[in-house]
């Protein structure tokens, strides 16, 4: 397939250009045949997203390809979370049928917009430099705006669309200021290059280095930028939300881990205090904000910050060790996430949905089952042993004490005992209290979701070794 | 050894768990019944197996036996299972009170009870991989798991203020363990390993052991319970259904003792040392402070709970002193106090399920009607105050030789506690048992039935048994507390003779 010059291969990008080829096909079939064929469209997206990971997996040649002079890298980090951000795309297109079964949101565009948002996800895990950065996160962006407010009727929805695209715009802004402030100090917008003329006391660099930061906590959502999240989680359509949870996140961390430490290597200290802060405060305020929630869906925005919190401790330690923990941290989540979300979308009574807290009461009584599940999830999420959420906190603690962060790691496992608090009081209703009704039957594929996602979060610790070694190896190949 | 003996114990009970999940069907009696016999079973299964732990085992070695050794999330943390001297007695305390509370909750649990007898396999699983783990995360996995199923025992089955006590319990504990996590994170950084036994052998920086002593102090003393950190212990008494009590105060309060022998003591001897003044200051407290508040108590299993505190004084006083008949005493103390403190609970349970109280006022001459029940909770109490020819003295006794030839302070001020708990339990004895029979709601009480007695006899056998004859729990710890004391004292002889040589 080498039809082009040296270092301008097109092989690392087939799996992106069959994405994103496949997803105007499927905007032309539902163009031509209307409406009508949104579930085929949606059926067809699912099997696109396993194509494309089957090629990043199979079709590619292992070890490190690079191509477009340096500017989009394939390695088996890129590689690992790419697959994450594809299985999180299509469990939400799963979990986004009933919602799209509706008469009234038959959209085929919806699917047709998160595999264009996809395939910016897999263009910014792989970014090799500042320009390929920008043009992943906006692809992936813009698409995520116009899904946000995907249920056109409901003011809420259109609320979060906007709030969410007013909000990213901005950050957008940030992150180009500092990238150009980057650029304009180093001279190169690779991050080979930046890593070699980034000097340590550069004021340049270093306001730079706080802006693209600054940005990219937007994306994942860490505090300070935070302030979109619970209410864009709570306005957005719930299989939306499920979404915003998982794939964006994973691909958002991943360039943030890959931007500090492949582009500012030599200058860890410079970022390593912000990374250390932001850390600190999106734990905090993830465990203490998400007590006061009644809303699952806020809740579940806060507990999300919180877990980003979680992750960046890993990224804090900048080490092989610290960036294995991310990675293992993000699979984990997505898994935990979106099991939880497949419990939350089958929360109707008399086919309405139902958002609150107190909804869930007694449901270890009508639907046992449901409960068990959601129940060990919620463990998980609060970080319990034996489960997968433990062993996700575990290996970025490590890391971090590896690193000699004691006063991030103590903070951070005492606030993991406080957000623990809140994940308690929802099996708390659901066990203790009375029962509130029992709910509408679940559906097939979100049953599947919840039954995989939570034999994984049970199972993780009888036989962690295939996940924890594929982290290793793509927390290595960044060093 | 040809199988793995421990790993098939630790995981028969949740594989007990899953038969009870997929059997226990039909309508909601049938489900029950079925759930109950599986669970019986399954226990008694565990049970017999783990004496073929106790037959197979050689209590002349002081290092781990039955040794398992699996691959898991590293090459440095793997999946290592083995018993010693020290951890055997646990396991087989474990084993061999979970069919009692099975029986105990045979009829005082109506709602829910497949998921009453799966969260307690779950939970039994979980004990004896704390026992038998011999990695420190691998360890820390089960010390933690446990949580899980306790909080819903106590939150799903219990009293009126279930939702309070089952928070305060899952919390409080989880804060203390994991401060003990990141110290593991420490010792796994400076050994390259979280292999036990290797670790025993590791020297830790003196700075580091005195971190990690602390990190591992806040949770097992919040296990223990030491006071200050007790305030948990009553309200989840009071409100967990009888078996979550004999559970909680036979065996999950002993993780906490069962920690500092294991872990404390071993790898942190020169903070062990350096902190012993404070263990002895809080155990001292403990004991004196603890058994006052259990006077003044107006239920029974609060009283009871907080003898126990004062009790575990003892234990952690004993170990603390580094002696081989202090350590050797406070490991007899908890096998003693789990089995007394189980029957003391079942005891309360037994009056529970009739008079649906637990105050004591509500009782009064049980002896008239109830002569039997009278015996045994009599035995019980004795033991509980610590009276000769009861397991209860001997542990006691030892814990408190083992003090005085180290702290003589300490030691005296201790033997109030043996007074005090004298006080308590003869009062609460009499109040309940003795007197006239005048209040007619007790008028038409039954004595044990036969399921009563079949829980009870066993417990009152052994109490007797090792009140004369404590030979065989002696015996089977003495190699490893012996190891376990010597490599204590070289390690502070030799920092001692540093020292001195400077």
């Amino acid at each position: 397939m080498n039809f082009t010059p040296a270092g301008y291969s097109l092989l690392p990008v087939v799996p992106e250009i069959v994405l994103a080829v496949g997803a105007m096909l499927l905007l032309m079939l539902g163009a031509y045949r209307g409406q009508r064929v949104t579930s085929l469209v949606v059926a067809l997206a699912v099997c696109l997203l396993i194509l494309t990971g089957a090629l990043e997996l199979w079709l590619l040649p292992a070890g490190k390809l690079v191509t477009f002079g340096g500017s989009f890298v394939v390695d088996s980090y890129a590689r690992f979370l790419k697959v994450l951000a594809l299985v999180g795309s299509a469990t939400t297109l799963l979990l986004s049928l009933e919602f799209l079964g509706d008469q009234s949101r038959r959209i085929f565009e919806y699917a047709v917009l998160i595999l264009i948002s996809t395939t910016g996800m897999m263009v910014l895990i792989s970014a090799g430099d500042l320009i390929m950065l920008y043009l992943g996160l906006e692809l992936m962006s813009l698409a995520l705006y116009v899904v946000a407010a995907s249920n056109r009727d409901n003011v809420k929805s259109t609320e979060a669309g906007l709030k969410y695209f007013v909000l990213g715009a901005l950050s957008s802004g940030m992150l180009l200021y500092g990238m150009s402030l980057i650029y304009g100090f180093t001279g190169t917008v690779g991050f080979a290059g930046i890593a070699a003329a980034a000097k340590s006391g550069s004021i340049g660099v270093a306001f730079g280095i706080v802006f693209l930061l600054a940005g990219l906590c937007f994306k994942v959502s860490a505090v300070p930028f935070h302030m979109w999240t619970p209410d864009v989680y709570e306005g957005a359509p719930t299989p939306v939300t499920a979404f915003f949870a998982s794939a964006p996140k994973v691909a958002a961390m991943a360039v943030f881990v890959r931007v500090a430490l492949t582009a500012f290597p030599n200058i860890v200290h410079e970022w390593q205090q912000i990374v250390v802060f932001v850390s600190i405060a999106s734990m905090a305020l993830g465990s203490f904000a998400a007590i006061g929630q009644r809303n699952i869906k806020r809740l579940m925005a806060y507990s999300s910050i919180g877990h980003m919190g979680f992750a960046l401790v890993g990224l804090a330690a900048g080490t092989a060790e610290g960036v294995q923990g991310v990675v293992l941290y993000l699979a984990i989540y997505v898994a935990m996430t979106l099991g939880s979300f497949a419990v939350i979308l089958t929360m109707k009574r008399n086919g309405q949905p139902t958002e609150q807290v107190s909804d869930f009461a007694g449901l270890s009584r009508t639907n046992p089952v449901l409960a068990f599940f959601f129940a060990m999830l919620l463990f998980s999420l609060a970080g319990v042993p034996p489960l997968a959420g433990f062993f996700a906190k575990f290996y970025v603690f490590t890391a971090a004490i590896k690193a000699g962060l004691f006063t991030l790691s103590v903070i951070g496992v005492l606030t993991s005992v406080v957000g623990a608090f809140y994940y308690l009081n929802i099996v708390k209703v659901m066990y203790f209290d009375e029962p509130a009704g029992a709910v509408d039957p679940m559906r097939v594929e979100l049953r599947t979701v919840l039954a995989v996602a939570g034999i994984f979060n049970l199972l993780f610790v009888a036989y962690p070794g295939p996940l924890v070694s594929a982290a290793t190896a793509a927390a290595k190949s960044l060093f | 050894m040809t199988w793995p003996i421990l790993s098939v114990i630790t995981a028969l009970p949740t594989v007990g768990a899953l038969l009870v999940f997929l059997m226990a069907r039909g309508g909601e009696e049938a489900a029950a019944r079925n759930a109950r016999w599986i669970a019986l079973w399954t226990t008694v299964i565990v049970f017999a197996i783990s004496l073929l732990l106790i037959a197979r085992f050689d209590p002349s070695q002081a290092g781990f036996q039955f040794v398992e050794e699996g691959r898991w999330l590293a090459s440095t943390i793997g999946y290592k299972m083995g018993v010693d001297g020290i951890s055997l007695p646990f396991v087989i305390l474990t084993t061999a009170l979970m069919p009692f509370c099975i029986v105990a909750s045979w009829k005082s649990v109506a709602k829910r009870v497949p998921a009453y007898m799966m969260a307690f396999l779950v939970l039994e699983s979980l004990m004896i991989g704390t026992f038998s783990a011999l990695d420190l995360v691998l360890f820390y996995v089960f010390f933690e798991g446990g949580l899980i199923p306790m909080f819903l025992i106590i939150g799903v089955w219990g009293g009126p203020r279930r939702v309070y006590a089952s928070f305060k319990f899952f919390l409080y504990t989880l804060l203390g363990s994991v401060l003990m996590l990141l110290a593991i994170m420490a010792l796994y950084w400076n050994a390259g390993t979280t292999d036990i036994p290797t670790l025993m052998t590791t020297a830790v920086p003196r700075s580091l052991q005195t971190w990690a002593w602390l990190a591992f102090f806040a949770s097992f003393a919040v296990k223990m319970p030491m006071w200050p950190v007790h305030t948990w212990l009553p309200d989840a008494h009071v409100e967990a259904p009888t078996a979550g009590s004999v559970i909680l105060a036979a065996i999950l309060l002993k993780m906490g003792g069962y920690g500092f022998l294991r872990f404390s003591l071993p790898m942190f001897p020169l903070a062990s040392h350096d902190f012993a003044p404070l263990v002895y200051t809080l155990s001292v407290v403990a004991i004196i402070y603890t058994s006052l508040v259990a006077l003044v108590q107006e239920d029974m299993k609060k009283l009871i709970a907080y003898s126990s505190v004062a009790h575990m004084g003892f234990v952690t006083m004993g170990i603390f002193a580094g002696t081989m008949q202090g350590v050797a005493g406070g490991v007899f103390q908890m096998i003693s106090h789990g089995i007394v403190s189980g029957a003391l609970f079942l005891c309360v349970g037994v009056v529970y399920d009739r008079m649906h109280t637990r105050e004591i006022a509500a009782y009064g001459g049980l002896v008239n009607r109830m002569p039997l029940y009278a015996l045994a909770f009599m035995v019980f109490t004795m033991a509980n105050v610590g009276l000769p020819g009861t397991s209860g003295f001997v542990g006691e006794f030892l814990s408190l030789i083992g003090t005085f030839k180290v702290s003589l302070p300490t030691a005296f001020f201790a033997t109030f506690g043996v007074i005090l708990s004298a006080a308590y339990a003869l009062w609460l004895y009499r109040k309940i048992v003795f007197g006239a029979l005048v209040k007619p709601s007790l008028a038409t009480i039954k004595d044990l039935t036969f399921r009563e007695v079949l829980t009870l006899a066993p417990l009152l056998i052994l109490t007797i048994l090792f009140g004369v004859y404590p030979k065989p729990v002696l015996d089977m710890s003495a190699a490893s507390v012996q190891q376990l004391v010597t490599n204590y004292s070289h390690a502070i002889t030799a920092v001692k003779a540093a020292a001195l040589m400077h």
